[in-house]
């Protein structure tokens, strides 16, 4: 096991790789530059020592695989360049950021999981009744309402007509912050996992192997709990794995609407000014993420379904 | 000698696909004596299967019995409430199925699908069902039993996961065993040694045993009587011994005249299979089906010839 483990870590290696290339030279080519966003902002910049001196400081004068190669090094070394921005260093300024984009993340899927699997479980157990229908036609509309539409309703009932929950903000340990937006985010991933779910009972309720737990005589709630469960968690674990990893770059919408520190905000933030090593550094975050909750599903699967090879 | 009283009565079985829908099966009726092998042959679709899962109970909708009696002992298994029939189910009566590769739940242990039977029925706990699981294992001969307790459907082979089916079906030492074509999955080599298997151990129990299957060689070599079903009905119903020499329905004798036999190729040409009435449609009699292969026998006659 430990050696599965291991090797699906190297695994990892070669994408971050990839990733880093495609990070390093879509940003190299995008046009526009800080210089120019500062210009934007009404400041001149056109005296050309000042430009000349600012590009000499951030290297921008340097031909791309030497650029490529500080960047790399850089990274090795955990350094993620300085911000144009506040010229502190990239870490610095994402370190901050990281928790509370967790912190959404995992509480949006909580919720997500906890109300979505449920749902299709109790779907799928009565097909075609009332229940199951209203289930599926609220999971097409959480799949369907767009997340801010969503996010506002959800400010405007709970935190202006009823007052029960702040409608904005972040503060440290504080679950009433946590709710409205992780609930906003949570809705469509609800959705996705209560459909995924309620097709996946259905599939093996008609497994054959269901039929030979009939015949053994097992009970109903023995035969969901004991045989139906465990193999529609390997499909559910799916989808779950690509929603939780795929939440903190769809989190960008929400925490712009909830002014959440995370860092979908500040990538949105650093795009409009060019501030690129942040930019770099934020979907960088957002790719390992992913990376790092799909090698822990790839994990779970091994401990949960026998047929994936460990050795 | 007069029969003793069945272990299981069929009477007016009759099933239908919904409320209003087709009829599956037409009135069967038949008596399943304590110990004997009972075989039920029949084409495709003829309803063997489903006689089978209707005596478990296990039809699925939209298939239902719309009327008749299923008597084990002296309990009407149709009038039973669900939870008495789930009982019985498994451990009086117990079921085999076609398809060993996905009857068993591919995330579950076989040694934990066996202590399942003792735990449900029995009442056992886990550790002391886990130790009859592996004394099952070993009565149905697999091999080295506690390693392949521990392991999963996926590791064995079909003729071991039939074996494990088997042992599982056999745990509770049932009454009555249905076995749905237990040997039509596997390979020939493999099929002998299943049939053999479940013959010794329903013998030495005294288990009875609905023997469901196409083969009527299995069925010549196992059953002591046989029902011959054709479109949802039993049209007979005979010893072995007495259906094999003397069929009476014309349906069996062309199901007879059907089997494939050894050496038995006419040469110069192929001898034609029986072609049993309102199967083989009316304007496609006589003609030769267009083939691609020479019969082995003509080519061996041509080969002479040149010699």
């Amino acid at each position: 096991m430990m050696g599965f483990v291991l090797r699906r870590v190297l695994q990892m290696i070669p994408t971050i790789l990839a990733v880093v290339l495609i990070i390093f030279f879509i940003f190299s080519v995008v046009p526009g530059s800080f210089l120019t966003s500062l210009m934007a902002e009404g400041r001149n910049m056109t005296n050309a020592d000042v430009l000349a001196q600012m590009n000499a400081q951030f290297g921008l004068d340097d031909p791309i695989p030497v650029r490529l190669w500080n960047y790399v090094s850089g990274l090795l070394q955990f350094d993620l360049g300085i911000s144009y921005r506040t010229r502190e260093p990239v870490t610095s300024v994402l370190g901050p950021r990281l928790w509370p984009s967790v912190q959404l993340a995992i509480a949006a899927m909580t919720f997500a999981a906890a109300v979505g699997i449920p749902l299709g479980f109790m779907a799928a157990l009565r097909p075609g009744s009332l229940f199951d229908s209203l289930t599926m036609v609220t999971a097409v509309s959480g799949l369907s309402v767009p997340e801010f539409w969503l996010g506002l309703l959800l400010m405007y009932v709970f935190a202006l007509q009823l007052g029960w929950l702040p409608s904005f903000g972040y503060q440290e340990n504080s679950l009433r912050h946590l709710v409205l937006p992780a609930i906003a985010l949570g809705v469509s991933p609800m959705a996705l996992l209560a459909r995924t779910t309620r097709a996946g009972v259905l599939d093996v309720m008609n497994a054959d192997f269901v039929r030979t737990a009939r015949a053994k005589g097992v009970s109903e709630p023995r035969l969901v709990r004991a045989h139906i469960t465990r193999n529609v968690l390997v499909l559910v674990l799916t989808t779950m794995g690509l929603q939780i990893g795929s939440l903190m770059g769809q989190a960008i919408v929400i925490e712009k609407l909830f002014s959440w520190p995370g860092i979908g905000s500040l990538l949105v933030d650093s795009v409009s000014v060019r501030d690129i090593p942040v930019v770099q550094g934020a979907v960088l975050v957002i790719v390992l993420w992913f990376l790092v909750i799909n090698m822990l599903v790839d994990i779970a699967y091994a401990l949960i379904d026998p047929r994936i090879k460990v050795a | 000698m007069p029969n003793p009283d069945p272990l299981l009565s069929v009477r007016d079985l009759r099933v239908q696909v919904g409320r209003r829908g087709p009829q599956i099966l037409h009135g069967i009726n038949l008596d399943i004596l304590p110990g004997e092998t009972y075989g039920l042959v029949g084409e495709s679709g003829s309803g063997k299967s489903v006689t089978g899962l209707s005596i478990m109970g296990l039809l699925k909708r939209p298939l239902n019995v719309s009327a008749g009696s299923i008597h084990y002992q002296d309990q009407n298994l149709l009038k039973l409430a669900p939870r008495a029939r789930r009982r019985l189910r498994g451990d009086r009566i117990a079921m085999i199925f076609q398809e060993p590769m996905t009857a068993l739940n591919p995330v579950a242990s076989i040694g934990t699908q066996i202590a399942e039977m003792f735990v449900i029925h029995r009442g056992l706990d886990w550790p002391a069902a886990r130790r009859r699981a592996v004394e099952a294992l070993d009565s149905v001969q697999v091999p080295s039993p506690e390693e392949r307790a521990r392991a999963y459907p996926h590791q064995l082979s079909g003729g071991m996961r039939q074996r494990v089916m088997i042992a599982i079906a056999l745990a509770c030492r049932p009454d009555l065993l249905i076995a749905d074509e237990p040997t039509t999955a596997l390979d020939v080599t493999v099929q002998a040694g299943v049939l053999k298997l479940i013959d010794e151990l329903c013998r030495a129990e005294g288990t009875a045993v609905l023997l469901v299957s196409h083969d009527l060689g299995v069925i010549a070599n196992m059953c002591q009587r046989v029902g011959v079903m054709d479109r949802g009905r039993l049209i007979e119903e005979q010893d072995t011994v007495a259906l094999f020499s003397n069929p009476l329905h014309p349906y069996t004798r062309g199901l007879l005249a059907a089997r494939p036999r050894l050496g038995s190729r006419v040469e110069g040409g192929r001898k034609r299979l029986t072609e049993l009435e309102e199967i083989v449609p009316p304007n496609a009699r006589g003609h030769d089906a267009p083939t691609l292969v020479t019969p082995r026998g003509v080519r061996a006659a041509r080969a002479e010839a040149t010699a």
